[in-house]
């Protein structure tokens, strides 16, 4: 059940900070504890950056979902970029495509609660991540 | 454009990053510090981080090159003042900030590098 939502566009590295600075504001509203806030948005941070050099800009939704009694932020980073021909070795450690550190997914991964990686070669890529209240 | 002021005292060179930065502002300062390093024959420097609210992975890269690049230099970085959140959410994602100097807080960072705090 989603109570709440809303999105935000990804297209050039500004839009990271962006990102960054909306979740944090969702994360103290919705009373995440400070360790797990950061965890949050460091891991939206991987995530828009990502869409922005990999994806070639896209978009970030945001959800407030509720599962029974708990609430969780649960938040989609979605581009339209060449996709990940291999999801294994992508949330490899240590594995990038590109010039980066490969800890963006990997790493993001380890962030959050829920992680669900949705890509195929040539049809973009939307990663979704859950942190449970 | 935006710039992250680097400040010079004696031969020490202290850089305080207190905004959020993104890549750019990151990559320019990694460019302005090995500059100064270069100009003021600075022997080291001091990053205080404690405004940072994440770090995250470029922004990890880039402390760990800015080490590096300064150690080349001879000059010794010391990263100071990371908030244990940041602390936990780095090592989690997985950096380590291997082969960097931390120190607890300015005053720890400047007995590092053997320069009593005040004394310029």
């Amino acid at each position: 059940m989603i109570a709440e939502d809303g999105s935000l566009p990804i297209r050039i590295e500004q839009d990271v900070v962006l990102a960054r600075q909306t979740v944090r504001q969702l994360a103290v509203r919705f009373g995440l504890r400070l360790v797990d806030q950061t965890k949050l948005v460091t891991a939206a941070s991987e995530l828009a950056r990502n869409a922005v050099i990999y994806g070639g800009g896209g978009d970030m939704h945001w959800r407030i979902v509720e599962r029974g009694v708990r609430r969780g932020i649960q938040l989609q980073f979605a581009d339209q970029g060449p996709g990940i021909p291999d999801q294994v070795k992508a949330l490899t450690d240590g594995w990038s495509s590109g010039s980066g550190m490969g800890l963006g997914l990997s790493g993001s991964r380890r962030l959050v609660d829920d992680f669900d990686l949705d890509t195929a070669a040539g049809q973009g890529t939307r990663v979704t991540i859950t942190k449970w209240i | 454009m935006d710039r992250i002021p680097i400040l010079q005292m004696g031969d020490l060179l202290l850089v305080t990053i207190q905004v959020d930065m993104h890549d750019q502002l990151a990559l320019t300062l990694q460019d302005d510090l090995t500059d100064k390093i270069q100009r003021t024959s600075a022997r080291g420097v001091l990053i205080d981080i404690s405004a940072l609210d994440i770090v995250d992975s470029f922004i990890g890269r880039m402390i760990s090159t800015i080490s590096a690049l300064a150690r080349i230099m001879d000059a010794t970085t010391v990263v100071v003042g990371m908030q244990p959140a940041v602390a936990i959410t780095l090592v989690e994602l997985g950096l380590d900030l291997r082969g960097v100097r931390t120190a607890l807080n300015v005053e720890r960072g400047m007995k590092l590098l053997q320069l009593p705090a005040g004394e310029p």
